[in-house]
């Protein structure tokens, strides 16, 4: 049978492209009738580029780069829309063995705590500063990333200043574990497999992860061509049916270890299947002997992972406000809040009788334990989904929030 | 001459594709060219070159890191912009196909710049094709050898001439729908498995 509609498609070689994978390599895609062609890339500025340019129809990419395509913030202008969320979760912050004893010195323990760990990094910082040393240096691996924005968020709570007390600077994720190890860098946010690579290589320790800094959060999406999304929507709405059901069979723990071979092989990750595993089952090996049970360190299907929340592209929105990438008007606002789009995601897969959150947005950290929500009978949990020092957003007091973090920054 | 007051500093991890632009850029007048092959202390050698314009492949996956670095005012004081116009559409996605991006700094007059993108960007689609042509003489080069092989095996097994035994490889092929190169490798692999001792 002849595909209904060809789709080119980017990816990065990261754990999180698992769901734009599967749906091909599962046959997810095929069902739909769709000829679905992945494409892997060296860089983000490639993706942005041949997504600009209409290289390719949609793509793998960083949550907040949509944003800064229609933001302006990328060199070449471009209207990119996101349908669908890859997932939740799923990044770790690193540190050289080096720095973890330095942390560790100062209290920090073996347990992923942000808040303990992160108070030990930052007098660890303090103390470096008295001693004359230079500033550590964390990559991070685009500037418009959850990474950068997490890592900065996590460090600012504890009372250090990411722009002034440490440098922070961009690094490819697979070169990530390689660069700890030659002191390039002291430690780094990254998705995996790339913080158990530098644990396993033993050049490295997880000092915290994105689930603990605040849970359930938004990661990597579905950014597509508006201009292709509005002129080919059946296309669309097909490709979101194949990936809800590649996101649905990815979270399923019967599929793990297909899944973590079909990732490991070249064209994808090119890196061993039990490298994989810690992502899927969220039991990390945090190096020194340890090893950690996370709850909801990735969530690829599960609490609504796939649904592109309005709410997410603004908190993104107040973190590019916040580190002085874009003026906070009420332009860029709308901007921002029209790129997310709930509404396709909703009008695609409502058919399916998927469970739908009521609203487009929530209030990001207030749900302290799972909660049921949902519509029309079928069963949907959200939750919980705290920031790990008490913050709350909530979109509606936007303008406050993003006033409260000009004061305390 | 005017174009030969452009620092120009072209980053490829490939030396020959380097190479290749290099010669044409100083072909085209310009003595200010360096070639960085290695991305490691790149901040320190950009301040050295202080560039105007800076020519990357594509395939670099620094190019994440090396955009950030031109954002800093630390690394590089002047403000560089990705391409010299940005409604110049053609000449972009042209960069892109080629497999080249080109950053350069603000306030240099457009049509400097221009011509230095259109040779980057054909001196790169000139090495796509000479790799390309490269990679078929290098398979032509192995069917004929492998066809040569194929031909032995039949000649001996089967008492044929060389001819006859060309002849046979061509039909089947044709029957086949395949390549001639093809129906031999798979003979030789047949031939191999059912008497280990002949290779």
């Amino acid at each position: 049978m002849p595909s209904a509609h060809h789709i080119d498609a980017g990816f990065m070689p990261l754990f999180d492209s698992a769901v734009l994978v599967a749906a091909r390599e599962i046959g997810f895609a095929q069902r739909e009738g769709i000829e679905l062609v992945l494409h892997r890339e060296t860089s983000w500025a490639n993706i942005r580029d041949r997504i600009a340019i209409g290289h390719f129809h949609l793509s793998h990419m960083l949550g907040p780069m949509p944003l800064a395509c229609n933001l302006g913030l990328s060199p070449i202008p471009s209207d990119t829309i996101v349908p669908f969320s890859l997932g939740l979760g799923g990044n770790c912050v690193t540190v050289s063995n080096a720095i973890w004893k330095g942390m560790a010195a100062h209290g920090a323990e073996a347990d992923l705590d942000a808040e303990r760990n992160g108070a030990a990094l930052r007098d660890l910082i303090a103390e470096r500063k008295r001693s004359g040393l230079d500033p550590l240096r964390f990559a991070v691996v685009h500037p418009h990333s959850g990474h950068n924005y997490e890592l900065r968020y996590w460090l600012a709570a504890c009372g250090v200043d990411p722009s002034r007390d440490i440098d922070i600077v961009i690094v490819p994720p697979p070169f990530m574990p390689d660069a700890l190890a030659a002191g390039r860098i002291d430690g780094y946010c990254a998705g995996e497999p790339w913080n158990s690579a530098a644990v396993a290589a033993g050049s490295g320790r997880i000092a915290t992860v994105k689930a603990a800094i605040w849970r359930t959060s938004p990661e990597k999406v579905i950014g597509a061509r508006r201009a292709w999304a509005e002129a080919e929507p059946e296309a669309l709405s097909a490709l979101l049916r194949a990936l809800h059901h590649a996101a649905r069979w990815c979270q399923d723990p019967g599929n793990r270890s297909e899944l973590a071979a079909l990732m490991a092989q070249p064209a994808f990750l090119g890196r061993p299947a039990e490298l994989q595993m810690p992502i899927l089952t969220g039991r990390l090996d945090l190096g020194g002997g340890t090893s950690r049970l996370v709850e909801d360190f990735f969530l690829p299907f599960d609490k609504a992972a796939n649904f592109p929340w309005k709410s997410h592209a603004l908190w993104f929105y107040t973190q590019m406000v916040r580190w002085g990438q874009v003026e906070h008007s009420a332009a860029n606002v709308a901007i921002a809040r029209d790129c997310y789009r709930p509404d396709l995601y909703r009008s695609a897969l409502k058919p399916l009788g998927v469970a739908m959150p009521g609203a487009n947005a929530k209030v990001e950290g207030a749900l302290k334990m799972a909660t049921p929500v949902g519509s029309a009978g079928a069963s949907l949990v959200l939750g919980p989904d705290g920031f790990f020092d008490g913050g709350i957003f909530d979109p509606d007091q936007l303008d406050g929030y993003i006033a409260a973090q000009r004061t305390s920054d | 001459m005017a174009a030969s007051s452009l620092a120009i500093l072209v980053i490829d991890e490939n030396r020959i594709r380097a190479s290749i632009i290099e010669a044409g850029l100083r072909e085209a007048g310009h003595d200010h060219v360096t070639l960085v092959h290695d991305v490691a202390g790149i901040a320190r050698r950009i301040a050295e070159i202080n560039p105007d314009v800076i020519v990357i492949d594509l395939e670099n996956p620094n190019r994440d890191m090396l955009e950030n670095m031109f954002q800093l005012s630390r690394a590089v004081k002047r403000p560089i912009a990705m391409f010299v116009d940005r409604s110049d559409r053609a000449s972009i996605e042209a960069a892109i196909e080629a497999g080249v991006s080109a950053y350069v700094v603000d306030g240099l007059k457009q049509e400097r710049v221009k011509t230095i993108l259109d040779m980057a960007i054909s001196r790169f689609n000139a090495y796509s094709r000479l790799t390309r042509e490269l990679e078929e003489a290098r398979s032509e080069l192995a069917g004929r050898k492998v066809i040569d092989r194929a031909k032995g095996i039949l000649m001996k097994s089967r008492g044929l001439s060389e001819e006859a035994a060309y002849g046979l490889l061509r039909k089947t092929a044709m029957n086949q729908n395949r390549k001639i190169a093809e129906i031999a490798q798979s003979l030789v692999t047949a031939a191999g498995l059912l008497d280990p001792g002949e290779d």
